[in-house]
């Protein structure tokens, strides 16, 4: 392990992009991310690569579509309502099966809304974030740790399965300070990127990056094919972390900034006798449901509840993994506005106290 | 071990003496956070960071009830005064704050932090004034490595800037209420 260097969880994304050789950052300001393109600005250059400042999101996600394209590794970062802007590039851009990162640093909304750290976008970002039959993978870091390690697994995931991969974190993690192993990263092998538009001097066919199918049956092939990647993806790239779930008869299902806040009430849950547990998702999609459902059949898990930064999102998610074999409930503040583990102890009680069906 | 909130005005160095402490418990082998207030305000609005330093994972980045506060403006004082835990420390700029605590379950010291700065020619350094005090009051790190901590933390090209903090930090450790 090398030395830890402390750093906002914003500057830690755009080093650990530099230190995955991506080369190639577009991208328009917004708070709270801003620190991601300010360092990138500072640092592109000195490693030969280039930070663009584009005209608006819609352009840069675009540049990021041809940078892909051509092979590059590239990476544009956001926030909420930056985000949505990009949603038809992103469609674009799944659509013409090109590997690339996208952050979305997430403020409150909707429309302007806030700057203040939330997770409202979850349901974009796991089912909506362009038109069309499509996913992307979506990594949920809830450490500034994190924000560095998966930065480098999402540029290796989408190089491995030529899509968009989206680190979701919020205004918290970005601007939030914490000691960073930035070589803590694991090697992954990659495929080679013989779909490219290189150019070829006429020494090979050329190859074309497109995503328009006139003819519905050969589109729905495409589709058909991207779906059948989705399902090896569910197979082999869900992550998540369990805390004190083996006897547990509460389990807190939370993700990123939320789901340590989230530790830390179990853990007191724990000291008052009440038998609480955590179940983390670091992929969002692909969703643990698997791993949700096993907990589920135990006899001795009796509730779930959902804890997030909005209004109640993943708790559907969680209900269609368990096939509501028991209940669910949400607690969430929302609008910009950071549970405390009081908040949290709170409705462990009142959930527990309820105790669900048997 | 700490919940650290420190506020004041921006532009006071609110966070970056937040930072000092952050980096000096992480050099500890701390588990450490630090996590700033922001806003569409910048120089001459409220600033305020917590910052954890435990020996266990942090949950929580934010200190909604701060073990210490180190407060240089009368705005934030009126704000955090009654969240700091029974038995917790607050370090005050008395040169900036002219009320006097309505608590008697807290540990107050109260510094004219921003005067003493100016005295000795090192206006801008009243926020590592107020750390010396801090240190003073709450052995959250040894003195003198904390005076490492803060030389190492000047630009290379500028080790000056850490002979100054040092020297501030020992006008804050030394001043005697």
């Amino acid at each position: 392990m090398s030395e830890k260097v402390l750093m906002k969880g914003n500057e830690a994304i755009a080093e650990a992009t530099i230190r995955a050789g991506c080369k190639l950052f577009f991208g328009y300001p917004i708070t709270p991310q801003n620190e991601i393109p300010e360092y990138m600005a500072k640092n592109m250059p000195k490693i030969g690569g280039l930070c663009l400042q584009a005209e608006s999101e819609v352009a840069a996600i675009n540049m990021v579509l041809g940078a892909a394209a051509a092979g590059a590794r590239v990476i544009t970062s956001s926030s909420s309502p930056g985000i949505s802007l990009k949603g038809e590039g992103i469609s674009y851009i799944v659509g013409s099966d090109l590997p690339c990162v996208i952050v979305n640093v997430q403020r409150g909304g909707p429309g302007l809304g806030g700057i203040q750290p939330a997770q409202s976008d979850y349901n974009q970002a796991t089912k909506a974030l362009g038109h069309g039959d499509m996913h992307i993978i979506v990594l949920a870091p809830s450490s500034v740790q994190e924000m560095a390690t998966l930065t480098g697994e999402a540029f290796d995931l989408a190089d491995i399965y030529r899509m968009p991969v989206m680190l979701l974190a919020d205004g918290a993690l970005g601007q939030m300070m914490e000691p960073v192993d930035l070589e803590a990263k694991e090697k992954r092998t990659l495929p080679p990127k013989d779909w490219a538009c290189t150019g070829h001097g006429g020494k090979r066919p050329y190859n074309v990056v497109n995503s328009l199918y006139i003819q519905p049956d050969v589109l729905e092939k495409t589709i058909i094919e991207r779906f059948k990647k989705y399902d090896e993806i569910k197979q082999k790239e869900v992550k998540y972390e369990e805390y004190l779930t083996d006897d547990a008869e509460i389990i807190l299902v939370s993700y990123g900034i939320t789901a340590r806040i989230a530790k830390t009430a179990v853990k007191h849950a724990r000291t008052m006798g009440i038998k609480a547990g955590l179940f983390r998702p670091v992929t969002l999609f692909p969703f643990p449901s698997e791993q949700l459902d096993r907990l589920a059949d135990k006899t001795s898990v009796k509730t779930f509840l959902s804890v997030e930064m909005n209004m109640g999102q993943m708790i559907n998610d969680i209900k269609v993994a368990i096939n509501c074999k028991k209940d669910v409930y949400h607690f969430g503040r929302t609008g910009g506005v950071i549970p405390t583990p009081d908040e949290i102890l709170e409705n462990i009680k009142k959930y527990a106290a309820v105790g669900g069906k048997i | 071990m700490s919940g650290i909130l420190l506020a004041g005005f921006g532009g006071q160095g609110i966070l970056f003496a937040g930072k000092q402490l952050a980096l000096a418990g992480m050099k500890s082998g701390k588990q450490v956070s630090w996590l700033p207030s922001y806003g569409p305000e910048m120089r001459g609005g409220t600033a305020n960071c917590s910052v954890n330093i435990e020996d266990e994972p942090i949950g929580s980045p934010v200190v909604s009830k701060p073990d210490i506060l180190v407060a240089m403006n009368l705005p934030s004082f009126q704000k955090f005064e009654d969240k700091v835990v029974s038995g917790g420390i607050i370090i005050l700029d008395s040169s900036l704050v002219g009320i006097k605590t309505k608590r008697d379950d807290v540990n107050i010291k109260y510094i004219p932090a921003t005067r003493l700065a100016d005295e000795n020619n090192l206006g801008g350094l009243a926020n590592v004034i107020m750390l010396g005090q801090l240190l003073k009051a709450y052995n959250l790190f040894d003195y003198a490595y904390f005076g490492e901590c803060l030389m190492a933390a000047a630009p290379k090209s500028k080790p000056q800037l850490g002979e100054l903090n040092v020297k501030a930090l020992k006008i804050g450790y030394e001043y005697e209420g």
